[in-house]
This record gives C-alpha cells, sequence and structure tokens, in this order.
C-alpha cells in the first residue's frame, strides 16, 4: 500500500534528479560568457517589439473547458469499466446513458462552433 | 544449475541475493526495502535513460532509410557510437539564459519535461515478475503523469519571456491537452476487458491479445499517442517554418537536449505502453516459466511499434492544426466514445466461453464501426467542401501587375 | 514521532506554504504554479490515506485540466500580469488578531466535541476497492442516481460555459 507510494516517491526523485545531475555537469563544462547582445530574446534577428504579452485568443480557454468536461466524464466511467466483468446489462445501459448525455453535449458544443480553431 | 536459474530471471536473483546480504548484515527490514527501491529505481531510470542513445541512432537510420539516404555510417560500424559524439557537444555548449526570463520556471521546465516521461517507466510490467511497483491504478497514473509534462512546456513558454516561446507553448498544450480526451477514453476499453486498471493485470489477463478484440480503440490510441509526444504529422509546435522552434526558442545546450531526449523517450514509451496494453506485454511462449524470455518478447514488440511510429513519422506531411482540432474533436472523441459503448454491450451479449466466435464478433464489430466512421467522413466532406486554394488563378509577381494593382492598398 | 507523522507534516506544510504564496505572490503566473505544488500536496495527503485512486485523479483533473485552465484565464486578463502597489495597509495587526481569534474561537468548539478524542478506523488491508465503487455506482440501492445527475450537471456547465465564451466572442466582433 503505502510500500507502493514510496517507491513512486523515490522514482520521482530519481527522475528528477537525473537531469538536474546533467545540466549541472553541463554547467560545469560549458563556457559561460554572458553577453548583453547573446542574452536578448529572439525575434528573428531584430530588436523585440513590444512588452512579451500577445493577445490570447479565447479558443485556447474554450478547448481547455471542453476538455476538463469530458476528462471529469471519463473519470466517473473508470470505477465502472473496472466493475465491468461483474455487471449485468443494466448496468451497462446505466453507463451508456451516462455517455449519451454527454455526447448530447460535444454536439452542442460542435453545432455553437466551440470546436473551430478560429 | 544455479547459473542456469540466473540466467532465467537475473533481476528477481540479484535482487533476493541483495536483500539476503543486507538483511544478513544486520539492516532493519525497512531500511533494506528502502535500500532496493533506489537501487532498483536508479537502476531503471538510467538504464531508461542510456537506451535514448541507442533510439536515436535508430530513428535517425530509419528516417534515412526511408528518404533514401544513408544516415550516420562513419562513427563506428553503421553508424552505432553517432551519438556519443552527438553528446559531448551538446554537453558543451554554452547555456545563454534570456533576460528577463523567469529563473524558477525556466530552469524546472527541461527537468519536468523528462521526469514526466520516465515516471511511466515504474509502472510498465517488464516480465511476470519483474516490475517497478504493481500500481492498482496504472493507466491512470500514466496520464496524469503525462499531465505533468505539460506543466513542463507551459512552465517553458512564459519562462523564456520571448513571445514566441509564450505563443508556442499555448498552442503545444492546447493541442495535447485536447489530444489526451480520445486517449483516456479509449484506455477505458482495455480496463473494461481486463477488469483492473493495473498494468500487471492488464498484461496477464490477455489471453488473446486486445488487439484483436478491439483493434478500433487500439488505432485510436496510438494515433492520439503520437499526436501527445508531439512529433510528426503532429509537429506543428516545433515546425520551424511555422513557429520558430516554439516553446523551446530560448534553450541551449543540455537543456534543449534534455526536450530532445524527453521526445525520443516519450515514443519507445509509448511503444511499450502499447505493447503491454494490446499486445500482451510479456506474454509469449514458455514467457511465464523463464522471465527473461517475457522481457526479450516485450522488447521485441516495443520495437516493432516503435518502427511503425517512425514509418509514420517518415511518411506523412504535417498537418494543420485546424485539422488537428477537428479530426481530434469531431471524430477521435464521438469514435472512441462509440467504441467503449459498442464494446460494452457487444462484451455483455457474448458469453466468454466461445473464444472463437468471440474474437471473430469483436473484430467485425470494429470493423464495422471503422468503416461507418469513414463513410460518414465522406458525407461530411461533400456537405462542407473545403475551398481549394490551389486552383485560383494569382497574378505573378512582376512589376507590371504591381502597377495595375498599386491602388488597391500597399 | 512515526515515519507516516513525519511525512504527513511535511506535506501539510507544503500545501498550507504554497497556499500562502498563492495568496501573497506579485506576479500572475508564480500565484498559478504554487497552486499546482497546493494541490501536489493535497495528493501527497490523499496517498497517505491509502486511496490510490484519487491520487491519480487528483493530478490528472485539478493539475491537468484545471491548473492549466487557470493558466489560460490569467493570460486572458489584459492587465498587467503584475500586482503593483501595497500588500498591507494601516490595520495589519487587527487582521491578524481576528485571524487568531477565528482559530482559537475554532479549536475550543471542535474540542469540546465529544467525539474529538475518537480513535480513527485502521485502513482494511488491501487498501480501497476501486471495484466496489464501480459497483456502488450502478446499484439502485447505491449512488446511480447521483451518477446519472453528474452527468447531467456535466452537460450543464458544458453549455453554461460555451454561451458564456461565445457571447463575449460575439461581443469583442
Amino acid at each position: 500500500m503505502l510500500s507502493d507510494w514510496l517507491y513512486i516517491a523515490i522514482f520521482m526523485g530519481v527522475s528528477a534528479f537525473l537531469p538536474a545531475v546533467a545540466i549541472g555537469m553541463a554547467g560545469l563544462l560549458s563556457p559561460h560568457k554572458p553577453d548583453p547582445i547573446k542574452n536578448s530574446t529572439y525575434e528573428c534577428g531584430i530588436e523585440t517589439v513590444g512588452d512579451s504579452r500577445v493577445q490570447f485568443k479565447v479558443q485556447y480557454y474554450v478547448f481547455g473547458l471542453v476538455f476538463l468536461v469530458f476528462d471529469v466524464e471519463t473519470v466517473f466511467l473508470y470505477p465502472w469499466a473496472v466493475a465491468y466483468n461483474k455487471l449485468a446489462l443494466w448496468g451497462v445501459a446505466e453507463a451508456v446513458l451516462f455517455v449519451i448525455i454527454l455526447l448530447g453535449g460535444l454536439i452542442y458544443a460542435w453545432r455553437k462552433g466551440a470546436l473551430e480553431w478560429v | 544449475m544455479g547459473f542456469l536459474h540466473f540466467l532465467s530471471d537475473p533481476i528477481t536473483f540479484l535482487a533476493n541475493w541483495l536483500q539476503g546480504l543486507l538483511l544478513g548484515v544486520g539492516i532493519p527490514a525497512g531500511i533494506v526495502q528502502f535500500i532496493l527501491f533506489v537501487i532498483g529505481a536508479g537502476a531503471l531510470a538510467t538504464a531508461a535513460m542510456m537506451f535514448v542513445i541507442f533510439l536515436i541512432w535508430l530513428e535517425r537510420k530509419a528516417i534515412a532509410r526511408l528518404q533514401d539516404r544513408l544516415g550516420p555510417n562513419r562513427v563506428g560500424p553503421w553508424g552505432i557510437f553517432q551519438t556519443i559524439p552527438d553528446m559531448i557537444k551538446i554537453f558543451t555548449k554554452e547555456f545563454i539564459t534570456p533576460t528577463g526570463a523567469d529563473i524558477i520556471p525556466y530552469n524546472l521546465a527541461p527537468i519536468l519535461a523528462v521526469a514526466g516521461v520516465l515516471m511511466v517507466w515504474s509502472v510498465i510490467p517488464l516480465a511476470i515478475s519483474v516490475v517497478g511497483m504493481n500500481l492498482n491504478v496504472g493507466v491512470l497514473y500514466i496520464i496524469a503523469v503525462g499531465s505533468l509534462g505539460e506543466l513542463g512546456i507551459i512552465m517553458a513558454g512564459f519562462g523564456s519571456n520571448n513571445k514566441f516561446a509564450l505563443l508556442g507553448g499555448f498552442r503545444a498544450v492546447a493541442l495535447l491537452v485536447s489530444y489526451e480526451v480520445p486517449m483516456v477514453i479509449s484506455l477505458l476499453v482495455p480496463v473494461m476487458l481486463a477488469g483492473s486498471m493495473g498494468m500487471t493485470d492488464i498484461a496477464q489477463a490477455q489471453n488473446v491479445w486486445y488487439i484483436w478484440l478491439t483493434p478500433a480503440a487500439a488505432l485510436i490510441f496510438l494515433i492520439t499517442s503520437i499526436a501527445e509526444n508531439g512529433r510528426a504529422p503532429f509537429d506543428l509546435t516545433e515546425a520551424d517554418s511555422e513557429i520558430v522552434a516554439g516553446f523551446n526558442i530560448e534553450y541551449s545546450g543540455l537543456k534543449f537536449g534534455m526536450f530532445y531526449v524527453a521526445d525520443f523517450l516519450h515514443s519507445f514509451t509509448i511503444a511499450m505502453v502499447f505493447s503491454v496494453l494490446f499486445l500482451g506485454g510479456w506474454r509469449g511462449p514458455g514467457a511465464e516459466q523463464i522471465p527473461i524470455l517475457g522481457f526479450i518478447y516485450l522488447m521485441i514488440k516495443a520495437g516493432l511499434i516503435e518502427f511503425l511510429i517512425i514509418w509514420i513519422r517518415g511518411s506523412l506531411p504535417r498537418f494543420r492544426i485546424d485539422q488537428m482540432m477537428d479530426v481530434n474533436w469531431k471524430v477521435l472523441t464521438p469514435l472512441s466514445l462509440s467504441i467503449v459503448v459498442v464494446t460494452a454491450v457487444l462484451d455483455k451479449l457474448i458469453p466468454v466461453e466461445q473464444t472463437v466466435f468471440r474474437i471473430f464478433a469483436f473484430l467485425v464489430v470494429n470493423l464495422a464501426v471503422l468503416l461507418i466512421t469513414g463513410w460518414l467522413i465522406e458525407v461530411f466532406k461533400t456537405r462542407r467542401p473545403r475551398p481549394v486554394v490551389s486552383k485560383t488563378q494569382r497574378p505573378v509577381a512582376r512589376p507590371e501587375n504591381v502597377a495595375a494593382n498599386s491602388n488597391s492598398g500597399d | 514521532m512515526t515515519v507516516l507523522q513525519i511525512i504527513f507534516l511535511l506535506a501539510a506544510a507544503i500545501t498550507l506554504g504554497s497556499a500562502v504564496m498563492v495568496v501573497s505572490s506579485r506576479r500572475m503566473m508564480h500565484v498559478a504554479l504554487w497552486l499546482v505544488l497546493t494541490l501536489f500536496g493535497v495528493a501527497i495527503l490523499f496517498a497517505l490515506l491509502e486511496i490510490r485512486f484519487f491520487v491519480v485523479v487528483q493530478v490528472l483533473i485539478y493539475i491537468g485540466a484545471i491548473a492549466i485552465l487557470i493558466i489560460f484565464a490569467v493570460m486572458l486578463t489584459r492587465h498587467s500580469l503584475e500586482d503593483v502597489g501595497p500588500h498591507f495597509n494601516r490595520g495589519w495587526w487587527i487582521a491578524i488578531l481576528a485571524c487568531f481569534a477565528t482559530f482559537s474561537g475554532l479549536v475550543a468548539v471542535l474540542s469540546s466535541w465529544s467525539k474529538f478524542q475518537t480513535i480513527i478506523r485502521t485502513i482494511p488491508a488491501g487498501g480501497e476497492d476501486i471495484l466496489s465503487l464501480g459497483k456502488a455506482f450502478i446499484d439502485p440501492a447505491g449512488y446511480v442516481i447521483p451518477f446519472e445527475v453528474a452527468s447531467v450537471l456535466l452537460l450543464a456547465a458544458l453549455i453554461g460555459a460555451i454561451f458564456v465564451a461565445s457571447e463575449r466572442k460575439e461581443g469583442k466582433r
């Protein structure tokens, strides 16, 4: 039980430690000559214009939102899927109802044009 | 006899021997467990990262052959050692930190990107007795760890203090986040058939490989995983001609190398996860008695899928971002939901005992669903034709045409 | 002090510390990242309670969807992403006094509750049981009505959010 998570925690530590050590080693091996022109941010080779904040499209947010709703739906379906082998057909029908309600939501989003990348 | 016993199951043999040694010295059992975990995790993570060296060479050779050229062939036989000088070069490049960069997110992003891929290896069953940890929610764990990688991309995007990096980062994350939906839904199918979310349980339950039972779910999982990886044909986020290398513009030296390593390691991780979930993992003739055979089978299957992924990369042109989003939300999501519904209903109607009939029925139904989807796509295509840009006549760029259009704005 | 208690105190410190940083950071993106750390701390607390399913669901949904959505929403704001001006006003000591009084009041009321000192039941061996959770979702004597109502709720959330977002798109044009 808890030993599961201990292993995962150790693995997390190791998998964060290895790249960090590699980058640290490279930091020691590589030259370090900062220069104001080298350090300026890249904008196709010319000087930067304006501060670095872009006009954000609301489309990104809508995609994230639709993803969130479908993700929560799928998380609801996972315990059902684990118990699937022990259920009767009416158990399956209830989950199918769940899926159909949310498929209706997807069709609504489709018709409203929320899934277009403008 | 002892040597044969070691050869058939080296990892368990070594683990038991080490455990006996440490317990014999007198260290308490909890600490011994901890030390064994640390050694095991360290060995697995290091082996995975060292394997990337071989993977990069394999990919370069395969892509080269697909493009009718030789690929690396100077450094060592068939150019095997080519990656090592490349590694040495990238280790010695200077880290150029852009002015105004946010130090902690900027430096943490490559580490998160690699960690997000490496942590998947802890739940993959390598043989019947060799697995990092048999987590009983392994399938969801793999997707949760993928979302940590996406966080790394966001941090790279805004930590670089660069408009292109920011835009590229957000576009990349919007893409990755959208493609997670069909992936998570299509992973419901192996979980349904096996009755558990644990990777070892799914590998163990595959008396019949799941690719015969749900080829459609396997196909959806493969497509969405390639999109999650961000490689061709879904590599819009790092296309040089589109957005100048996207979120990793301002990274140089080994920090960029880490993103690169994460990319290649991710493709092999996809191959391993696909093999475990759909191709039976370590299952094969004799794998239960001799665990090392199971490991070899898994490597062969993962190698085949990796070759398939490289083949797809070398053959297909890049998709446009609106095409990618359309395919995801309008084709893959409804398709994966209907596969779940169809498989759920079908599995309850056919009893488990009639194996051959069951496989046949599943295959036929999956094929029918895929064909219906293809037909529906054709119907929708004729209903809403895309503008054909290549056939419009455009004036050639000559001075006389410019003078003719000079009053229509500059 | 068992190891479990030390890990619990560490996870609680991470959660509370990053929650304080969420409220008091000046740059919006840093706020979002501290929020991610807070949610991760909550996931560690779930892991200590041995409910593996909810640990991965917490990381998958909260960090993988909601935190990313919050970051997108932060980028949508048109104002400057820095918080300028002082964080404290002249009456800050009254605020600290009020917080302390509320906290002591809560602790006093709770500790006078009869059940405050009950020993927690030990978690059954084998940990949690996703199978029973799945069966309970379907069982008419179980949670099937909340299960179906949840889908309707998600549908309502989806429709409402798309409606609000598209109205803004019309408004911009």
